[in-house]
């Protein structure tokens, strides 16, 4: 008997695509139904924000900063603020920072609220999970178009604070968030944690060795859950990190199911730093006095965060000027997507939609 | 450590490779082109640093400068940042990819937006742009561009 | 004519005679359905517009189609690079007739805060013909909302007599322009 001839085929997927998370393109070569090679082409986003950013001065850069990753704009808008405050050595005042802290854990709470929901609806659980984390966003939302007037491009982080004090009625209403937060993740786990189908499809899929993802510059959970217990707010505390309390959830194999649970643990942490912060908020300013015209030194500065989805940082030069020199933006999806083609090879074309579920990415981060 | 006490002892460690110290904000190592892909080499098996954060290409009046930062997730301690600067005709560096993966998309990267070559890159095209677009956007002298099919 | 005099008087209750227009666009303009195409920020705050708090389906709208060859409206949500450009037109000419173009957002309007960028059209009209332009960075969920009730009053509008679609030599293809060395080029073989 002659042995059956195999071929591999080429196809396309993208970049108008269902599950891409936005306009990204995958070249699979497959054998079968089984992935032999997987090709992204990125690009098809790629907004200029680091020439745009050379053209704007130091102040209109921040609300560039929140259309990166616009599922969290809180979080890119203290990276680059840090930066720059590091760059002019400028000094918040202490309830700013602890403002500030209050946002971005709020937001990464929503943001991975979001990549569950996505994981779901890739797992063919089709919008219902969704909906139910959107709902939570919806009130985070509310929060945050409370305090900057705007849902989902607040602005609200400045160079030397926050553009402006909380209103009265934020603090009951996140608190009452806040405490809400791990009964909706209780209940979150107990629809999915156990469900036979997640745990099935998302079981060995992607795995990750940790000394792999260190090569691959992976960071946040996606490197967390590969057993690398690597947070910047603990590995390198900025702002005020120092001050809390909190744990960092590391995986173990490093597939698609310990990343979800490193982003449920996540998510649990950010509600008690949250929870600590607003125990702690003093009173007082919430900004240093404004300069219209803002010249930092002469220099170079390089400044990082632990952003939802990893690292995130900015490398800013100044030659004196109103305009940064150079302006360049360290995006974790866009390092972390590289790891994509290693955790597909070998498994079935359904699968490679749930890992880039599971890497959780942002167009607008990825293609800057 | 300070910033300081690292580069002394990069310097007397790597006797080797000609060392230069650039104080700032963040303190910086200037290497030779040359000795980049030595020196990397032993950063990530002698000193730890696994880690390679980010890849930038600079543009200055005078040259082209490339600016690695390194971590590392297994030690304490702040980045080593290292500076390598090329000259303004074709730039060309030593790739740094089989040192540390994470440099592929960051080399290319630096390739398509502001011209600077790596030998020895596996695959050096363009990333974000369309292969077939002229000139590196992110350079000061990129002239912007035009288009037949967009008017007004 | 009236009903009075043509309809028989045992079916005046269960007959109802209006002009075909009405009957028409009343059908088309209850199930106008999108393609799911999100482009950048935007998409997310249309992907809010479909959630239960603003509740899409409200106007016949149930579910975002994934593919544009069952849709009728594209929702152009965010910016539109050149790189992506010729996508996008794919995606338009693949649609069936007829079909809408709601512009969201800034950048989908005039390239918004992108407009200097090197890869950014300047506005996705520059590409497609778009019946409604949906203003704000990003624009509110109600007020895609809004644009949709709009985009009925427009369907609403029309008659089948005047339909470009229906004409015979209704030629709607847009030509796709390929990527140049500086920037999107006309399609060779092109005559305009
Ligand atoms: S209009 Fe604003 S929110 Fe919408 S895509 Fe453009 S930058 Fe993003």
């Amino acid at each position: 008997m002659t042995e059956l001839k195999t071929e591999t085929i080429t196809i396309n997927m993208g970049p108008q695509h269902p599950s891409t998370h936005g306009v990204f393109r995958l070249i699979l070569t497959l054998d079968g139904e089984t992935v032999v090679d997987v090709e992204p082409v990125v690009g098809y986003l790629h907004r200029n924000h680091e020439k745009i950013g050379e053209k704007n001065n130091w102040i209109q850069n921040t609300p560039f900063t929140d259309r990166l990753d616009y599922i969290s704009p809180m979080s890119n808008e203290f990276a680059y603020v840090l930066a720059v405050e590091k760059l002019a050595e400028i000094e918040p005042p202490e309830r700013a920072k602890y403002i500030r802290i209050i946002m971005v854990e709020l937001n990464r709470i929503v943001n991975h609220m979001i990549a569950v929901g996505f994981l779901l609806n890739e797992l063919g659980c089709f919008f219902t999970p969704m909906f139910y984390c959107l709902r939570w966003r919806e009130l985070v939302v509310d929060l945050y178009e409370m305090t900057a007037g705007s849902r989902m491009m607040p602005n609200y982080f400045w160079i030397g604070g926050v553009s402006a004090d909380l209103p009265e009625k934020f603090l009951p209403e996140c608190k009452e968030f806040v405490d809400a937060v791990p009964g909706f993740i209780d209940e979150l786990e107990r629809l999915l944690t156990d469900n036979e189908i997640l745990q099935m499809r998302c079981r060995n899929v992607g795995v990750l060795p940790p000394d792999v993802a260190v090569e691959y510059g992976c960071t946040g959970p996606l490197l967390r859950a590969s057993g690398v217990p690597y947070d910047i707010r603990k590995a390198e505390p900025y702002s005020i990190y120092d001050r809390f309390d909190f744990d960092i959830a590391a995986g173990t194999v490093g597939d698609v199911l310990d990343r979800y649970l490193v982003r449920i643990a996540e998510m649990r942490q950010s509600a008690k730093i949250v929870e600590q912060a607003l125990r702690d908020l003093p009173e007082g300013e919430t900004a240093t006095p404004k300069k219209r015209k803002f010249r930092p030194p002469e220099g170079d500065v390089y400044h990082r965060i632990e952003a939802p989805k990893g690292e995130l940082g900015f490398y800013l030069v100044s030659d004196g000027s109103e305009n940064p020199y150079r302006y360049k933006i360290r995006a974790p999806s866009f390092v972390n997507l590289q790891s994509l083609p290693y955790m597909c090879r070998g498994h079935k074309i359904a699968d490679v939609v749930i890992i880039i579920g599971s890497i959780d990415i942002t167009m607008g981060e990825v293609d800057r | 450590m300070t910033a300081k006490e690292t580069f002394d002892r990069l310097a007397a460690k790597f006797p080797q490779f000609p060392l230069g110290y650039l104080e700032g904000k963040d303190t910086a190592i200037l290497v030779k082109g040359e000795n980049l892909v030595g020196l990397a080499q032993h950063m990530r098996d002698d000193e730890e640093y696994d880690y390679c954060s980010s890849i930038t290409g600079v543009d200055y009046p005078d040259r082209f400068e490339v600016v690695y930062h390194l971590y590392s997730t297994k030690k304490e301690g702040g980045p080593v940042i290292l500076k390598v600067h090329a000259e303004r005709e074709n730039p060309m560096l030593p790739s740094v990819v089989s040192i540390w993966p994470t440099a592929n998309w960051q080399e290319r990267e630096v390739w398509d937006l502001m011209g600077i070559r790596f030998s020895g890159h596996p695959n050096l095209t363009r990333i974000l742009m369309w292969e077939g677009f002229e000139g590196h956007p992110l350079r000061k002298d990129f002239p912007g561009s035009e288009d037949e099919y967009i008017f007004g | 004519m009236t009903q009075e005099d043509t309809v028989p008087p045992e079916l005046k209750r269960n007959v109802f005679i209006a002009p075909v227009d009405w009957i028409y666009n009343l059908g088309r303009a209850a199930s106008v359905w999108p393609v799911m195409f999100g482009v950048a920020c935007c998409a997310f705050e249309m992907i809010v517009t479909v959630t239960s708090r603003f509740d899409l389906a409200r106007f016949g709208m149930e579910f975002l189609r994934a593919s544009p060859r069952q849709s009728e409206l594209m929702i152009v949500s965010g910016t539109v690079t050149k790189k992506m450009a010729p996508q996008v037109v794919r995606l338009y000419d693949q649609m069936p007739e007829p079909k809408y173009v709601l512009a969201m957002g800034a950048c989908a309007i005039s390239g918004g805060p992108f407009k200097d960028g090197y890869n950014v059209v300047p506005g996705v009209d520059k590409l497609l013909p778009v019946n409604v332009y949906v203003p704000g960075c990003p624009p509110r969920p109600e007020s895609l909302l809004d644009a949709i009730l709009k985009l009925h009053k427009q369907i609403r509008a029309e008659t089948i007599r005047t339909s470009p679609w229906y004409r015979k030599d209704a030629d709607r293809e847009i030509p796709v322009p390929e990527y140049g060395p500086r920037g999107l080029v006309l399609p060779k073989g092109d005559k305009s």
